[in-house]
């Protein structure tokens, strides 16, 4: 039930910021009402596009990370298709990731509380451990 | 072993089972003189010096589709992702790069086609 996705999108630029508003805020009444969390809301601002997207240059970047089932991301992609001021969009999942990125981090910090521990002067300075890549 | 029309082809295999491997001609056309240094300049059949890894000695652990500047270290001007043989990347660190690229070309981060070649 937990997984955690990251959906970006963007809006067309000549969009007004309470319209942008009031789109965000449906968004995550939809999410509530799935029974899923909003972690984050980020807005990236104006961007210039690297091509051309329904004959538009810029577009104004918005990233919503959720926290929920696969059905939430389902419905929520099926808004932003048809919302018309959005262009483009992309769901990514990420709880795999951040489990993956967790345990190199847990590993990493193991590693450092064993050096010190060990009469090694250059612990501190640089990972002395060999390397495992 | 009933054929003994095969003689040449028997004696030519005792030998180098005894001596090892120094009747088989080396795969790699002209005998490598000094190593990596290449008989041939032309060539570049040896690899040149060691290229290694950014991710691997940087410690990036994640390579995501949004840091636009570190993915655009690996796209060409034309827009194709470079291979591996040229940047050094490992192997996979080059599948997640591709796939980070990939995502990013599709949200117009990158684009898929640059200048028109």
């Amino acid at each position: 039930m937990n997984r955690t996705y990251e959906l970006m999108f963007i809006v067309r630029p000549d969009m007004a910021e309470e319209d942008l508003d009031k789109l965000i805020s449906t968004l995550e009444t939809a999410v509530s009402t799935s029974g899923g969390t909003v972690k984050s809301v980020e807005r990236m601002g104006k961007r210039r596009l690297a091509y051309t997207v329904r004959r538009f240059h810029d577009g104004v970047y918005v990233l919503l990370t959720v926290e929920g089932s696969g059905g939430l991301i389902h419905e929520l992609e099926r808004r932003l298709r048809v919302t018309e001021p959005v262009i483009k969009f992309l769901s990514v999942r990420i709880d795999e990731e951040q489990k993956r990125l967790a345990k190199i981090k847990a590993i990493r910090d193991a590693r450092k509380k064993v050096a010190p521990a060990t009469p090694a002067p250059a612990a501190e300075g640089g990972e002395a451990t060999p390397a495992t890549a | 072993m009933a054929d003994e029309t095969k003689a040449p082809t028997a004696t030519a295999e005792a030998p180098a089972v005894s001596e090892g491997h120094t009747q088989r001609p080396p795969s790699r056309g002209p005998r490598p003189g000094g190593g990596p240094g290449g008989p041939r300049e032309g060539g570049r059949k040896y690899f040149r010096r060691k290229k290694v890894c950014k991710f691997c000695v940087e410690k990036i652990e994640s390579i995501n589709y949004k840091d636009v500047r570190l993915l655009a270290q690996f796209v060409a001007e034309s827009g194709k992702i470079v291979p591996r043989r040229l940047t050094g990347v490992c192997t996979p660190h080059q599948r997640r790069l591709s796939c980070a690229i990939k995502q990013a070309r599709n949200i117009a981060l990158l684009p898929f086609a640059g200048r028109a070649m």
